[in-house]
């Protein structure tokens, strides 16, 4: 495994709103949700994410409210809103095109 | 919606600061102690733990300023920072910064009180709802000189607005017109604004009484006596206290007494702007004073209306343009000759847009005050260029800091949002104390046009218009005098600025250049500004002593009317010859005569005439003015030929004629003119007449001083087929005429107590009638010596900053042998070359824009050469003057100490 591959934003906002898609989490689980399902493969670092958090609550893609975690403590939980949930179909379906558009570039001898 | 979105949320962070600092503070927290929670989980020791997270996490600071930046906050922390930095150096140079904030506030100021004016004349719209639907009815082209004509708002006949009133293009109609009324009774009688309206007016404007009722059709229908008064606001305020009991209490209108109905809501003035109505009467009334409604050549009223839904002006225009012919066939006055009924039957009706009312003052003041608005804006301008030059030198002097900025990494863009935050910040104070000093301003404009004949009255509130007019000015101002030096500021190359030691003198001639082009357009814009003063004065003085014909000092006119005495009209003639010899022998009085006629009060009296002369007969008209022996001598009108009137020319003897030199050149052409005659034609209540031509005064002005003397005929006023129960006496006196009047009045009061009378200085009357002339003469008078005094104050200021910044060099010429006085000539050659420049592009401009002002100037054509030279050396002068104490002080430059300065 080489060095943890560095995220562009828009990918990074994608990745985001995936991830909260099941459930309402809170920064530090995003990023973590992100390395787990990738396998140690994607680094999320806080330099970013929480920007890029930041970001995307002031376009309304998802909202962000303070409450307890499992152990008690407080934290913000980052939600999907209904806008945010039909950006994500949209740039999945983007996603869907551009990948296998530049697959079909890089395979194809 | 999300763009407003986003905008709010923008606005939440920026209020709660401080609460989104704590959470981004509260949030990273968390996460690092989450990062730490699963590294002590994996079996590491918590300090361990917590400086392995603290690395995995990198710079807390970065991410918190990501975030800032996710949120907009950046921005405003720029914002803040330069406004921040704008206070502090401010405060640091307060007489600079009080400079300039005054200078634009009276720029500003300057502008939106002019506009302001514009805006009540021309743009505002009549206080009544649903204003866009007034639409007003006009002949179309005017009428012809046609009949008789009662004055400015009078378009229209009654048998015409009778004829309208039946009309379908509109939802309602209305008429009303101007009526000069005299309230009280006796020497004490005073003019009052009068309105004679139909009973539709107030219900189709919708308006409702502030007290009591008002006019209604009821009220206006034929026989109505002197019908009900409906009071003007303001005048029930100012002259009944606003008395709550108004209603049913009488008022004594010309020798009548009325009884008052209700008062017209507030802020209702009538229909044309700049006047205020103080009574209003139904134009049947009008029956019991006058005959204006029987005679269908009178011209007193004004139709309005409102369009019906649906229906243009345009419509309702070739709608009434379509039945005109009938209107016009049917409403055909008696009496007049063939070829005026003719006329009349040609004429057609239109309409036009009436939202903002009507006005005189529009009309006369419409390309005065744009003027005064482009000569405001001028000014401005040059001042603005004044600050930009300031700024320009500021900003030179911080060249260093800036390019230190720049080169260690601030963006360009910041550098100049630095400058223009500081420019907003000047513009933003000169602007609102601008706004501030409008209102007095344009109140003082308004006093200036104030005369005592025509009271004006008008609102120069500040509504949402003047404040998007000067809002507009304070941010072209400050892009102006902000933006160009801050984009000047950026051009230099940070490396060289960094290298040159500050003095800016090895950089060269180029330094200054922008610096020269500004002051160079300061003097081309002034000389335009300099050049309109001095043709405006000019015209003024042309007017102001023009030699009118007749004396214009100690002249007093009295106008008499005796209704009261219900004398017989055979006997009137009498009447009225006693009362001359009665105010003959008044002691001060030198002469007195009668006169149906006062000149230069725009009044005018024409008939048509048949002269028949060498070469047959030629067809015209006349003036026709009727007067008593020694009118000539009491007004000093020279004769060329001939004779006076006497008392031997009376109603029985044969008809005489006394003609004006016009009249001769016009229509006699002999050598000798006495014995010609003439014969006019005839109209109502005015018979054919041949008269025998007597004698030829000189030429003298009639209606205004701008005109050129008409064709005048005199005849004897005991010959004036006109026998109405009114005299008008020209008055000559040694006594000072406002002692005059006060001593006739009291005499006039006591021995004939019904009498009406109305006294008119001549002087006074002719100073009011100039009254526009001298307004623009003393506002470009003033505006052209404050646009030449900034541009000569730009012009030191470039030259004392060209001398200081050059000491150094010019410490070198000296000590290389330059002598004193080539030192001063190179600064005077800078002085010659900007005013040499400034004046080859403003003479043509001012070639150019004089056209503009060609109709309101007399006498002189607006590329009159003296002026323009005159303009061109005053200023040539007084900057010759500014630069002598720049290049005494350079002259005195010691070489030592400049050098020694390194």
């Amino acid at each position: 495994m080489g060095k943890p591959t560095d995220l562009v934003q828009g990918m990074l906002d994608l990745l985001i709103l995936k991830t909260l898609s099941v459930e309402a989490k809170h920064g530090w689980a995003i990023a973590k949700r992100i390395q787990q399902v990738s396998k140690e493969i994607l680094q999320v670092q806080q330099g970013s994410l929480y920007p890029a958090l930041y970001r995307l609550e002031r376009q309304g893609w998802i909202k962000a409210e303070w409450r307890a975690t499992d152990t008690g403590r407080q934290a913000k939980f980052y939600a999907l809103t209904r806008s945010g949930r039909r950006r994500l179909e949209h740039e999945l379906g983007n996603w869907d095109r551009l990948s296998s558009a530049i697959n079909l570039v890089l395979r194809t001898n | 919606m999300r763009a407003i979105r986003s905008l709010l949320s923008w606005l939440r962070s920026l209020v709660r600061r401080e609460r989104v600092e704590q959470e981004i503070d509260a949030e990273l927290q968390f996460h690092l102690e989450q990062e730490a929670a699963e590294r002590v989980a994996a079996g590491q020791s918590a300090a361990e733990a917590q400086e392995a997270a603290l690395r995995a996490l990198g710079s807390v600071a970065y991410a918190k300023d990501g975030c800032r930046d996710s949120l907009g906050l950046r921005l405003a922390d720029g914002l803040r920072q330069d406004l921040r930095h704008t206070v502090r150096t401010l405060l640091r140079q307060p007489g600079f910064a009080l400079v300039v904030i005054l200078s634009l506030a009276l720029g500003i100021g300057g502008n939106t009180a002019v506009f302001q004016l514009i805006n009540s004349v021309r743009l505002r719209t009549l206080p009544v709802p649903n204003p866009e639907e007034i639409v007003s009815v006009h002949v179309a082209g005017g009428h012809r000189g046609l009949g008789l004509s009662s004055g400015f708002n009078a378009d229209l006949t009654f048998a015409l607005w009778e004829r309208i009133r039946e009309n379908q293009a509109f939802s309602g109609v209305f008429a009303w017109g101007d009526a000069p009324l005299l309230l009280g009774s006796g020497a004490d009688a005073e003019m009052i604004d009068g309105l004679w309206v139909s009973g539709e007016l107030f219900s189709v404007l919708r308006l409702s009484p502030a007290r009591g009722r008002l006019l209604s059709t009821a009220d206006d229908q034929r026989g109505c006596g002197t019908g009900g008064a409906v009071l003007g606001y303001s005048y029930w305020q100012r002259h009944f206290g606003g008395d709550e009991a108004i209603v049913g209490r009488t008022l004594s209108l010309i020798g009548r007494p009325v009884t008052i109905i209700g008062v017209a809501p507030k802020g209702f003035f009538g229909l044309e702007v700049g006047k205020s109505f103080d009574v209003a009467l139904p134009i049947c009334a009008e029956a019991a004073w006058g005959t204006s409604a029987d005679r269908r050549d009178v011209w007193w009223l004004t139709v309005m209306g409102r369009l019906k839904p649906g229906w243009t002006v345009a419509g309702a225009s070739a709608h009434l343009n379509a039945l005109s012919p009938g209107i016009f066939e049917a409403t055909v006055p008696q009496g007049y000759s063939r070829w005026s009924d003719d006329t009349y039957k040609q004429l057609r009706l239109k309409t036009t847009p009436a939202s903002n009312g009507a006005s005189r003052l529009r009309q006369s003041y419409d390309t005065p005050l744009w003027l005064l608005l482009a000569m405001t804006g001028i000014v401005l301008l040059v001042a603005c260029v004044n600050l930009a030059n300031l700024m320009l030198a500021r900003a030179t002097a911080r060249q260093r800091e800036i390019a230190v900025r720049i080169a260690i990494g601030a963006s360009r863009r910041r550098v100049v949002f630095q400058f223009l935050t500081e420019g907003m910040v000047l513009s933003i104070l000169g602007g609102a104390l601008g706004v501030g000093l409008s209102s007095a301003l344009s109140r003082g404009l308004v006093a200036l046009l104030d005369t005592e004949g025509e009271p004006i009255l008008i609102d120069v509130s500040t509504d949402w218009r003047v404040l998007a007019f000067s809002t507009g000015v304070a941010i072209a101002t400050c892009l102006i005098f902000a933006l160009i030096p801050a984009i000047r500021a950026l051009g230099g190359q940070p490396l060289a600025a960094l290298k040159d030691g500050g003095r800016g003198a090895t950089r060269g001639r180029d330094a200054f250049s922008f610096h020269r082009l500004l002051v160079a357009s300061q003097i081309a814009l002034s000389l335009i500004l300099l050049t309109g003063a001095l043709l405006f004065v000019r015209s003024f003085r042309n007017l102001a002593t023009l030699d009118a014909g007749f004396r214009r000092h100690d002249i007093v006119f009295m106008s008499a009317g005796y209704q009261g005495l219900n004398l017989p009209p055979d006997k009137r003639q009498t009447y009225q010859q006693r009362l001359v010899q009665e105010i003959q022998s008044v002691p001060g009085v030198s002469s007195a005569a009668l006169t149906s006629h006062i000149p230069l009060a725009n009044a005018s009296w024409t008939l048509a005439i048949h002269v028949p002369n060498a070469r047959g007969e030629e067809v015209g008209d006349s003036k026709f003015t009727y007067v008593s022996p020694g009118y000539f001598g009491t007004m000093d009108v020279p004769f060329v030929s001939g004779r006076d009137f006497n008392s031997f020319d009376r109603a029985d003897t044969a008809r005489v004629a006394i003609v004006n030199e016009a009249f001769v050149r016009r229509y006699i052409r002999a050598t000798s003119p006495i014995g010609a005659r003439l014969r006019t034609v005839a109209e109502p209540g005015n018979p054919s007449t041949v008269y025998d031509v007597i004698g030829v005064v000189k030429d003298t002005k009639y209606g205004n001083l701008r005109e050129a003397t008409p064709a005048t005929t005199f005849v004897p006023s005991t010959q004036n087929p006109d026998r109405r129960p009114n005299a008008v006496m020209a008055i000559h006196s040694s006594v000072a005429p406002d002692a005059l009047v006060s001593d006739l009045r009291r005499r006039v009061k006591e021995s004939h107590p019904d009498m009406l009378v109305r006294f008119r200085v001549f002087e006074r009357q002719i100073q009011d009638g100039l009254s526009r002339e001298r307004l623009m003469a003393w506002l470009a008078g003033f505006f052209g010596v404050v646009a030449a005094v900034l541009a000569v104050i730009g012009l030191y200021g470039l030259l004392s900053y060209i001398v200081q910044r050059r000491n150094h060099e010019i410490g070198i010429r000296v000590a290389l042998g330059a002598t004193r006085s080539s030192v001063a000539l190179l600064v005077l050659r800078q002085t010659g070359l900007l005013v040499l420049a400034g004046l080859s592009v403003g003479l043509p401009v001012c070639l150019v824009t004089g056209r503009a002002a060609s109709s309101l100037l007399f006498g002189l054509s607006p590329t009159d050469v003296p002026t323009l030279m005159a303009a061109a050396s005053v200023l040539a002068a007084i900057a010759a003057g500014a630069s002598l104490a720049p290049a005494w002080r350079a002259a005195r430059i010691d070489p030592l100490k400049a050098l020694r300065e390194e």
